[in-house]
């Protein structure tokens, strides 16, 4: 079954005097449980189609899938109701709540779902353990490393075991050994619970995990290689 | 905790000393508001006693119609008999009975047309402050010595002073001819112009005498205790009154409604004044609040893609304004308070402030009158002004979409 579907995806971004296509046209069907790299130059559109994809930009036209519901067309409380409880995003920046510690910042999903304190506090004790900062939940993201801050960006967006998880440039800002281990989290959490990733990347590390490499530019998708079948 | 509670909390110290100066406006303009309106409730209860106690009291027996037509046949009969049935069912000891009519007044060498009140002397200076204001000579104390107390402005222009003779002409009850000679016993000083110059007290014995009174009056003046007891009286009188034909109860409002629409002009003046310093707070919280979402933009392009509506994202920042609004109102109250508690104990002046207290009767100082309503309208009116200043910033914030917002930071 499709965890995202996209068709016919037109995006232009006003530049000075120019228009520039950050999408032109883009068709893509990713099935659940994929591990999919979205591979692009700069300026290449893999940004805007996982902005799309996640509803979070306004797109000129085309239609955007996910989960079975068409989510172009949708309010932004509802869209904001469907990333709350299906999609979980890793950004290239961290983004942690900077007045939030680690722990918190890991419940902060959950706690905007309504999940119980008792159930909050185990699934974030457990998820700090398993991205390797058990004993670190007190940390203010201030007091933390990039790598660290990156695996509570992690532990934030799969907590509450979103069926796709949307990630952009996750390892840009991070050491070949931190980038190892993160990859290595998403691929074994893409093996244990099925869940979807797509992550935009230019890290050839991370596009030796992928299942799926899809290759843009110019805001066009052009080459699609499923290593799966080769 | 919840999590948005939290989140606005620790939102706001996150530049503690821009949050604590938006607090300390607040503060200010707070302690501000509780002590002036303190100020002005307790002048306004002081100029209300002062002016019932100088003469009108709190209560007064009337026949129906007098209060607005002073004629003389309009009489309360056996006033004397319901003075004694009101002290004896209210134990009250401030009630006496009046009478009034205008008349002439010659001396030797002019003559005025004056109000001439006959009082009860043993009971008259319970209910008006008239007795202790003699500044020369003495009152009365015989109801039925042939004697006049005049105000210091009426004697001037008389040109009379204490043993000198007045000659009153007027009209006696039933319509005919009145005319007595009264020797002048005291002069008062009330301080209020219009009193002293045109205000006359003879002994009711001699006043019922020359105007063929018999024993009827056109009022019994009940004072109570304090103007906020007045209502635990008020059934009592009544009860008291309606055993009694051709008589009406009066309360000061309906006797005085003057001196509640000058409060309530001089209300209206302060409320304008007040109604700028609550707008200034206002906005000086809207600066505050726009530039923490303007700085803050892209967190919230972020929270926005984890799941968080716009709507609760504008909430966060009302609540963000409500935190520092209650911090506001409640220090702000606290101070207020405590300067304006210090000031109802040791009062209130200003240099210049002793002549014109004087002109209204007045004290040289003013007593704030501390209550529920005076510590916290004021600062409960600035709260709500800040939380109104919210609603921009957080409309802005319910605007953005995530990638805007994050593509704007």
């Amino acid at each position: 079954m499709s965890a995202v579907r996209c068709i016919d995806l037109c995006k232009t971004y006003r530049q000075g005097d120019q228009d520039i296509k950050a999408l032109d046209h883009v068709d893509i069907e990713i099935v659940e449980g994929d591990f999919v790299c979205l591979s692009a130059p700069s300026g290449g559109g893999k940004t805007t189609l996982l902005n799309a994809i996640g509803g979070l930009d306004i797109l000129d036209s085309g239609e955007v899938w996910v989960a079975g519901q068409r989510i172009d067309c949708m309010s932004k409380g509802e869209l904001a109701g469907l990333r709350l409880k299906q999609i979980g995003f890793v950004f290239q920046a961290y983004n942690l709540i900077p007045v939030l510690t680690a722990r918190e910042n890991v419940e902060f999903v959950m706690q905007v779902q309504g999940v119980p304190a008792d159930e909050r506090g185990c699934k974030s004790e457990a998820i700090l353990e398993e991205v390797g900062l058990g004993g670190l939940g007190d940390r203010r993201p201030a007091e933390m490393s990039g790598g660290q801050q990156q695996r509570v960006a992690v532990a934030r967006a799969i907590v509450s075991r979103p069926t796709l998880v949307l990630a952009d440039e996750p390892t840009a800002n991070l050491d070949s050994k931190t980038s190892g281990e993160l990859i290595e989290l998403f691929a074994e959490l893409n093996e244990t619970h099925g869940t979807t990733f797509v992550i935009a990347t230019h890290d050839q590390r991370v596009m030796a995990y992928a299942k799926r490499l899809v290759k843009m530019l110019d805001g066009r998708i052009v080459d699609d290689i499923d290593k799966r079948a080769g | 905790m919840n999590i948005t509670l939290r989140l606005a909390w620790r939102n706001l110290w996150r530049q503690p000393r821009r949050t604590w100066l938006t607090i300390g406006a607040m503060v200010f303009s707070n302690a501000i508001l509780v002590f002036m309106i303190s100020l002005q409730f307790g002048m306004y209860e002081l100029m209300i006693d002062n002016t019932l106690k100088a003469f009108t009291g709190h209560f007064q027996v009337q026949a129906p119609g007098y209060k607005d037509d002073t004629k003389m046949r309009q009489i309360v009969p056996n006033a004397e008999s319901i003075a004694t049935e009101i002290r004896e069912a209210t134990s009250l000891e401030a009630v006496a009975v009046r009478s009034a009519t205008f008349a002439l007044a010659s001396s030797d060498d002019r003559t005025y047309g004056i109000r001439v009140f006959g009082v009860d002397p043993a009971n008259e200076s319970r209910v008006s402050t008239i007795p202790s204001l003699v500044s020369d000579g003495r009152f009365p104390d015989n109801r039925d010595a042939q004697e006049i107390v005049v105000g210091s402005v009426l004697a001037r222009n008389l040109r009379v002073g204490i043993g000198d003779e007045l000659t009153i002409l007027g009209s006696g009850r039933g319509g005919s001819f009145a005319a007595a000679v009264a020797t002048v016993a005291g002069i008062f000083d009330s301080g209020v112009i219009d009193m002293d110059r045109s205000i006359a007290e003879m002994p009711i014995g001699f006043f019922n005498d020359v105007f063929y009174m018999d024993d009827a009056a056109h009022a019994v003046v009940v004072v109570t205790p304090a103007l906020a007891l007045i209502e635990d009286y008020r059934a009592t009188l009544e009860s008291v009154v309606a055993g009694h034909d051709g008589v009406v109860l009066q309360d000061w409002d309906a006797l005085q409604p003057g001196l509640r629409q000058a409060i309530q002009a001089d209300l209206s003046g302060a409320f304008f004044m007040y109604g700028v310093l609550v707008v200034l707070v206002a906005f000086s919280v809207m600066n505050t609040q726009l530039m923490s979402v303007l700085e803050r933009t892209y967190e919230f392009g972020i929270v926005m893609s984890l799941g968080l509506t716009p709507g609760r994202l504008g909430r966060l920042v009302i609540l963000e304004t409500a935190l520092m609004g209650l911090a506001g109102l409640l220090l702000g109250a606290l101070v207020g308070g405590l300067i304006t508690t210090w000031f109802t104990y040791n009062g209130f002046s200003f240099p210049g402030m002793d002549q014109m207290a004087a002109n209204f009767n007045l004290p040289s100082h003013f007593y704030p009158q501390v209550s529920l309503l005076t510590l916290f309208a004021g600062p409960a009116f600035v709260f709500i002004g800040s939380i109104i200043s919210a609603l921009y910033p957080a409309l802005r914030v319910h605007w953005l979409h995530p990638v805007e917002a994050m593509r704007l930071a």
